[in-house]
């Protein structure tokens, strides 16, 4: 008989540190921030008992150095946080993707600018998908939608991570990390610690140094790092994830992702039982970003309207990708504001008798 | 004399890189960057140490040195070494900052890394200014030495007082050993070998954080030949920053 796999009832915050252990991460370097705290305190409480260790910083800057050093050590190790921590969190971020440094920040992104809010927001887009810190970097984005997405892409950040030598963030928001409902855990395979790990720090035993830096001082050392950087950048393109929901027949394709992702879908479904010709359009990955199969959409003749739980910062990567032959409506929710799926079946309809 | 009787007193380290170093001309980076590779070796931990190099003139530390080593953010070295460490833990990790970094950028960062008592070494090298920037004010700028920033000699209403890290560093309880050494004279740059060997010790003997402050010279930003700057330390840094043993634990249990 085969064994029913278990379900359990956890914060989208718990299943991220959930899905960080199943992936075997051995460091985990948090401090404190709203919406996220669940996240250090479950992994507080559980790295020890994996022979892993919990380091609670003196501050986000600090934790994310910690990650740096922990990451040059082929290690998989962790931080999370939530906006105005990420923002501190950028120094190291921008140097460990100009070290190569595998990592994975989570972003339980909440409102701002500023102090902001501790409710939901998606104004962290930009931030995240463009690089954040200073210079030419990318990070891979991955948008969960549901507790179980939270669990999955966990996982899968790390793999990712290592996969490509880059930092990988989960980017959440307030709605993900503290809404409870049930998933289902499961344990991946085949994970190898060592294996790919030949640029590592462990100690130059029997062999040459290894150095990890992004200092590249001599004539033209630097553009080469820059070069070698962004062809990584360009393999990326290859990895995308969306999902689409009834845009086969659809006139309106809803462009949503996260959380907000999820409520406009609610909203589809109503619509589409009231015979409205809607679909839904939901990147997975922010970056790389899903332009092709957007780009495909479009040149069936269906139109767009953008709504993200900001002022309009994915809107950009909408209309750049389907720009040589169609455009994007745009219809923000305001940060500070906790929408429902009526609140995104208004701004649809508009749109769609708006033609 | 025949070759057979000759007899070698006098080598370079297997743990240093056989390269000139990029330091001006009396500058004590090369000093301490030589008693860190003797050490490495006498201890036995060249193959197991991953360093930490930091911002500033001696970012290029890992050129000289022959190990593992990954690169700071300024200031940050202390929490780059927690990481190493975390995921490392039976691996020897050395942080090696100057004053602008660990006393300024960096102050949060080696307070906290000494507090948990991580078990990790760091040198800190004090030149009383910022020396790869050109010449600014550092927070251990003496009162009165000029530099860029304080072109009219550093004011202690103005700019505050230079901090005595080690004194601050030793009253923390995860340290195991603090001590403040001097790189002006031969009997001096003997006693800073001891207390690095202490410092090391430390962390091997899994006592707590080992830290060894080291004044040093500047000679191109003090605007002196190398000769003045050594006495500079000995007239003028010594009296302010005491040399000696503030914290030592070795002979007990352990910081924590």
């Amino acid at each position: 008989m085969t064994k029913q796999p278990e379900r359990i009832f956890v914060k989208g915050n718990e299943a991220v540190a959930r899905g960080a252990l199943a992936a075997r991460c051995k460091c985990f370097f948090g401090y404190p921030i709203t919406p996220q705290n669940e996240i250090p305190e479950f992994m507080s409480a559980e790295m020890p008992k994996t022979g892993g260790r919990f380091v609670q910083a003196e501050s986000e800057v600090a934790a994310a150095n910690m990650l740096l050093g922990a990451g040059s050590c082929g290690i998989r190790a962790m931080t999370s946080s939530s906006s105005p921590g990420v923002s501190l969190k950028q120094e190291a971020i921008s140097y460990m993707a100009g070290s190569e440094i595998p990592a994975v920040i989570v972003n339980m992104n909440r409102g701002g600018p500023g102090l902001g809010d501790i409710g939901p927001a998606q104004g962290d887009y930009y931030q995240s998908t463009r690089g954040g810190g200073h210079g030419d970097y990318r990070l891979l984005v991955l948008a969960p939608a549901t507790g179980q997405e939270a669990y999955d892409m966990t996982i899968k950040a790390f793999d990712l991570a290592f996969k490509y030598r880059n930092p990988v963030m989960v980017l959440g928001d307030a709605i993900l990390g503290q809404m409870k409902e049930g998933i289902t855990p499961w344990q991946p395979e085949g994970i190898d610690d060592e294996a790919g790990r030949d640029w590592a720090l462990n100690g130059a035993d029997k062999r040459e140094k290894r150095l990890i830096k992004s200092l590249f001082l001599e004539e033209g050392a630097l553009a080469g790092q820059n070069k070698h950087l962004q062809a990584k950048y360009e393999d990326m393109q290859s990895y995308v994830e969306y999902e689409e929901f009834e845009t086969e027949d659809a006139e309106l394709i809803v462009c949503s992702y996260g959380s907000i992702g999820r409520i406009a879908k609610s909203a589809v479904r109503t619509l589409r039982a009231q015979g409205k010709k809607v679909g839904l359009f939901r990147p997975i990955t922010l970056y790389p970003f899903p332009s092709e199969p957007l780009l495909a959409l479009a040149r069936q003749g269906k139109r767009f309207l953008t709504i993200e739980h900001n002022l309009g910062q994915m809107v950009d990567d909408v209309r750049l990708a389907i720009r040589t032959v169609a455009d994007s409506e745009f219809a923000p929710i305001y940060p500070g504001n906790l929408p429902v799926p009526e609140d995104i079946e208004g701004p649809v309809l508009k749109c769609l008798e708006g033609k | 004399m025949s070759e057979m009787n000759e007899k070698l007193v006098f080598d370079r380290p297997s743990a240093m890189i056989d390269r000139p170093t990029h330091y001006c001309p009396g500058c004590h980076h090369g000093v301490a960057h030589r008693l860190v590779a003797e050490l490495l070796e006498e201890l036995g931990v060249v193959e197991k140490t991953i360093m930490i190099g930091s911002i500033g003139c001696s970012v290029f530390i890992y050129n000289y040195l022959n190990v593992d080593a990954v690169e700071a953010p300024h200031g940050r070295a202390p929490a780059v070494a927690t990481g190493v460490k975390a995921a490392r833990n039976d691996k020897f990790v050395l942080a090696y900052q100057g004053d602008g970094d660990l006393a300024s950028i960096g102050m949060a960062e080696i307070l906290h890394a000494a507090n948990r008592g991580e078990r990790i070494a760091v040198v800190f090298v004090n030149n009383t200014v910022y020396g790869m920037t050109g010449g600014q004010m550092a927070p251990t700028t003496l009162v009165g030495q000029k530099t860029t920033t304080c072109p009219d000699g550093r004011c202690a209403d103005r700019e505050g007082s230079p901090i005595r890290m080690t004194e601050i560093i030793a009253e923390l309880g995860g340290t195991a050993f603090a001590g403040r050494a001097s790189l002006d004279s031969v009997k001096n740059i003997r006693t800073a070998k001891k207390y690095m060997r202490k410092a090391f010790q430390c962390q091997l003997e899994d006592r707590g954080f080992g830290f060894v402050e080291l004044l040093s010279a500047c000679p191109t930003n003090w605007k002196m030949t190398p000769l003045q700057a050594n006495e500079r330390i000995t007239n003028e840094m010594i009296p302010y920053f005491p040399l000696g043993v503030f914290k030592d634990v070795t002979e007990e249990g352990g910081a924590c």
